[in-house]
């Protein structure tokens, strides 16, 4: 009887469940404790204590319109570290390599896509307006195609085999002469995100909600949307194609790959490919909201505590990793960044992932490596 | 239990008999170690050829040259008449050369009939915009395929762990599913890389027979590397001992296992 119970309950109780179930049981304790220490006075309003543990959520609940703006502004910044933390997750699983020009092809390629719709409207006389962005948006494409088989053939082809080390070194070069070559072809201006021109909806709606108001950009939305569907697009190609099946096989052994006639050249360029429009994709949204130039490439550094959280091989780590950061962060700079004067938004990525780090060294869903000896 | 697999020897020039691969005088060293010092042997269409010796004789280098893994500094190895001088993993797969690995080498994180199915990656050519869509020619494929995998599972008997992701496996039954994907190529070679190894007697038994079908029904040529003598006497029509990288015998079981040479160097070791 207790045998059929059992055996019943533990696909419910699953590992990762009885994690967070752990985690969320610690959290209730720690709420509570608060509301006790509160109450009994034991740390009166204008305390340290108060300021940091208390405050903080006494804010959220009095204007939970804020906490609402927060919270999206955290998701729409989430997914798009989510996006940057997947093309690295691609390149990383089938080829081993850890991609550090990762995030300065997401400004390659949106520089591209700028600078070949400002080339095409400005020099060459076409006008301006939806066919050419779209014109420019294959040129970005395909850009990222030949990109991604030059890689193969010039870098990892001669490489393979080499140290991780090297394969490491080789993308940091591959980083310059993309910077290099980006500044060489459009120059080193800043340029403005074609987004009306690309059928992007530009503009917000306010709602009115909570008491408050809370303000939605329409460009966020889109690309929560879009981010959703390449994810789900992408998941859906892996499990079902044939190329698919290929990719998630070299993931798991090269030579097996080999064996059976995968070629791991092609598949190379498939997955720098898929990486490149990857990156695009995050390239527009980002551009869309600041402006496109190299600077944006600090954005790339983010991706690092969102592999440490996901694990470098783990496509759903990658993506919730990148919500919990995004989230984080805004979070924390909006209720904890007045306490250090503001701005703790370029460290506290990192302060989040160190302290995961400590307790699952592996990631959030990455495999426990047990090295044999 | 009737295979839709079709059975390989029609498609090529080789005759049942004829020499379908040749080893000739090949030396693969790795700095200063020589994993296999000239050596020479054939195999003929049709045969179980196993290849035995101590370890670390060269017996998986071999297969490595074989398929492609490795590149031997000297001598040549000829495959179908062609000889070959340097020729790559892939390009030895889709001339038909299939194996298997030593210690198993399969797609740990997905299911048996994943596995088996990439086994299928050189059959199918669908394009990619007709496999993202699903449909029409790309449907069709992945059905006609499908169909040949579950022939294998059938025969292999693991319908049971279709579903399941191999990593879970006993390593008993990953040793089948690993065949299977092997199967799955329609093999004109196979090559098997101790299959038996870290097996319980059924078990042992089971692949013993599961590569007499092979071989009998659809005539694939077996290249078999293997410990057991008592296996490799039943299952081998001719044997190749190797040791320290080179060849100290050739020839039916028979006269391998009275060869002094052999009973020295390796049935005096190992048994
Ligand atoms: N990739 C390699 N690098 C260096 N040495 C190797 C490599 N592969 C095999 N060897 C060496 O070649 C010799 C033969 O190994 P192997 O072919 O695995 O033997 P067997 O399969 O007969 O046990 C051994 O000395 C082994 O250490
Ligand atoms: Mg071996």
């Amino acid at each position: 009887m207790s045998a059929v119970t059992s055996s019943a309950l533990r696909p419910l109780l699953s590992p990762a469940l009885m994690a967070t179930l752990k985690g969320l049981g610690i959290l209730a304790a720690i709420a509570l404790a608060i509301v006790l220490l509160v109450h009994s006075g034991a740390m009166p309003k204008g305390s340290i204590g108060h300021k940091v543990l208390a405050a903080p959520f006494i804010d959220m609940w009095d204007l939970p319109d804020l906490l609402v703006q927060t919270l999206w502004e955290g998701l729409v910044a989430g997914v798009l570290y989510a996006l940057i933390a997947l093309g690295f997750v691609l390149i990383f699983k089938a080829s081993g390599v850890f991609n550090f020009a990762q995030g300065i092809m997401v400004v390659f390629s949106a520089l591209t896509l700028v600078g070949s719709y400002e080339i095409m409207t400005q020099r060459m006389g076409l006008p301006p307006g939806t066919v050419v962005a779209i014109l420019a948006l294959m040129i970005a494409i395909a850009t990222m195609f030949v990109l991604a088989w030059l890689v193969e053939r010039i870098v990892l082809r001669p490489l393979v085999n080499q140290n991780e080390i090297i394969m490491l070194m080789a993308t940091v070069g591959l980083t310059y002469f993309l910077i290099g070559f980006g500044e060489y072809i459009f120059g080193g201006n800043p340029k403005v995100m074609i987004t009306a021109q690309l059928g992007l909806p530009v503009g917000q709606t306010q709602f009115n909600i909570l008491g408050g108001r809370v303000n939605i950009q329409h460009l966020d939305v889109a690309a929560a949307v879009i981010a959703s569907i390449m994810i789900a697009g992408l998941a859906f190609f892996f499990q079902y194609t044939r190329i698919g099946r290929a990719l998630r096989a070299v993931a798991d052994s090269h030579k097996a790959a080999l064996s059976v006639g995968i070629s791991l050249n092609q598949i190379w360029v498939i997955v720098w490919f898929t990486a490149g429009v990857v990156a695009l994709v995050t390239g527009i949204m980002w551009g869309a909201r600041s402006d496109v130039s190299f600077a944006l490439e600090i954005i790339a550094l983010k991706a690092l505590p969102v592999l440490i959280l996901g694990g470098f091989t783990s496509v759903p780590g990658a993506i919730v990793g990148g919500l919990i950061i995004g989230i984080g962060e805004k979070m924390g700079e909006g209720y904890w960044g007045p306490l250090f004067g503001g701005g703790i938004e370029t460290w506290l990525a990192y302060v989040i992932a160190l302290g995961f780090l400590l307790f699952r060294p592996q990631g959030l869903f990455g495999e426990k490596i047990i090295e044999r000896i | 239990m009737m295979l839709h697999v079709s059975p390989t020897a029609a498609t090529t020039g080789i005759a049942k008999g004829e020499v379908l691969l040749n080893v000739e005088n090949v030396s693969l060293r790795f700095g200063g170690v020589k994993a296999i010092s000239d050596v020479s042997f054939d195999i003929v269409k049709g045969e179980v050829r196993a290849i035995i010796g101590p370890n670390g004789a060269g017996k998986t280098s071999m297969l490595n040259c074989i398929n492609g893994f490795y590149f031997p500094q000297e001598g040549h190895i000829t495959y179908k008449g062609v000889r070959r001088q340097k020729v790559r993993p892939h390009e030895a797969a889709s001339s038909g050369i299939a194996r298997t690995f030593q210690n198993v080498a399969l797609f740990k994180g997905m299911t048996t009939l994943d596995n088996i199915m990439t086994g299928r990656t050189l059959k199918m050519n669908v394009g990619l915009f007709w496999q993202l869509l699903r449909h029409g020619p790309a449907m069709r494929e992945e059905i006609e395929h499908r169909r040949k995998v579950e022939d294998i599972i059938d025969f292999l008997e693991i319908q049971a762990i279709r579903k399941i992701p191999v990593g879970k496996l006993p390593y008993g039954l990953q040793k089948r599913v690993e065949l299977g994907r092997a199967l799955a190529m329609e093999p004109e070679l196979l090559l098997l890389d101790e299959p038996m190894a870290g097996m319980n007697l059924e078990e042992k038994e089971d692949m013993c027979r599961f590569i007499l079908d092979v071989n009998q029904t659809f005539g694939t040529t077996i290249a078999l590397i293997e410990h057991d003598m008592g296996v490799v006497m039943d299952l081998s029509d001719r044997v190749v001992v190797l040791e320290y990288g080179r060849k100290i015998a050739d020839g039916t079981p028979d006269v391998v296992k009275a060869d002094q040479k052999v009973i020295d160097a390796y049935l005096g070791v190992a048994h």
